[in-house]
């Protein structure tokens, strides 16, 4: 019968997923200034994490896998950075 | 030798031939991450440029819809990790199921974003077609809602897409009497699982923004 159940490890990732976005749509609504962006996307990063490790079970795989998944965010980054330092410092 | 016959020659095993998979797999989600990446440096630099604008149309968006589809891909991939984790022989038929509910899920986000952007056309919330807002901020508004247009139509394409390769896997699966299609189903699932991951910063990005005002 076992062989049909969810591993625990599945279940909890899907119920942290469910308590951050919760989490994250009452913290939308306390009056934080800019903080409530930065609270935003920290907890989507943390989301995102989570689906990554967990659920596309990147926390079992070798060196090779995470340097071709990170080779994404990574050409993300140089995106974003150097697209908004422009904008960031103009006076 | 028996196993040698299920691998291209490129190959030195079959294990070798799935890793290779996988890899790919992360390549192809690499240029999707830059895909969506654009549209996000577009909508920061705009945003930066309007916040009071971005903020006021964030606002106007429908955030019990969002939230409710998210929770609802947030389940889809769950059920989609629980098909991976079990797959075997003897489990394959109920995994399709799991597939299935992936795929009525998935089916049901579509349907609440079609009411979604149903409620903002009468809002006169869709850029060109008689767009109507407060008029300090309609510059930014407008912006913003072109971006939620075309982030959320293109993420919408990329649900269509993976309910339909769902939707093979689960009738492959449900065909062929043993793993054999194990490396596929885990393709499947990666890209399942991205389209997750764009929804969970697009719902960031779209929803959550001017709510404390």
């Amino acid at each position: 019968m076992t062989k049909w159940l969810p591993p625990r490890h599945l279940v909890g990732a899907w119920l942290a997923l469910l308590a951050l976005l919760a989490l994250t749509v009452s913290l939308a609504y306390l009056p934080l200034g800019a903080f409530n962006a930065a609270i935003a996307m920290s907890i989507g990063a943390v989301k995102a994490a989570i689906v990554a490790a967990i659920f596309m079970e990147l926390r079992h795989r070798n060196a090779t896998t995470l340097t071709f998944a990170g080779a994404g965010l990574f050409w993300l980054g140089i995106l974003l950075w150097l697209g908004m330092m422009d904008f960031l410092t103009r006076t | 030798m028996p196993e040698t016959k299920v691998f291209a020659p490129q190959f030195v095993s079959s294990r070798h031939r799935d890793e290779a998979a996988e890899l790919g797999m992360w390549v192809f989600i690499a240029t999707e991450v830059l895909l969506f990446g654009a549209l996000i440096l577009g909508y920061l630099v705009y945003r930066h440029l309007h916040p009071v604008g971005f903020a006021a149309a964030s606002g106007r968006t429908d955030l019990v819809i969002g939230t409710a589809n998210t929770a609802i891909l947030l389940t889809s991939s769950f059920a989609v990790a629980w098909a991976v984790e079990v797959f075997s022989a003897e489990t394959r038929k109920f995994c399709a199921t799991l597939l299935a509910c992936a795929i009525g899920l998935g089916v049901a986000f579509l349907v609440l974003k079609g009411f979604e952007y149903r409620s903002e056309y009468r809002e006169h919330l869709v850029p060109g077609i008689d767009f109507r807002f407060d008029p300090v901020h309609v510059d930014g508004a407008q912006l913003f809602f072109l971006f939620y247009f075309v982030a959320t139509g293109l993420h919408a394409l990329h649900m269509v897409i993976g309910i339909a390769v769902l939707g093979v896997m689960a009738l492959l699966i449900n065909r062929t009497p043993s793993t054999r299609h194990r490396t596929a189903l885990h393709s499947a699932a990666l890209y399942w699982h991205f389209v997750d991951i764009v929804w969970i910063f697009l719902f960031a990005l779209i929803y959550l923004p001017g709510r404390a005002a």
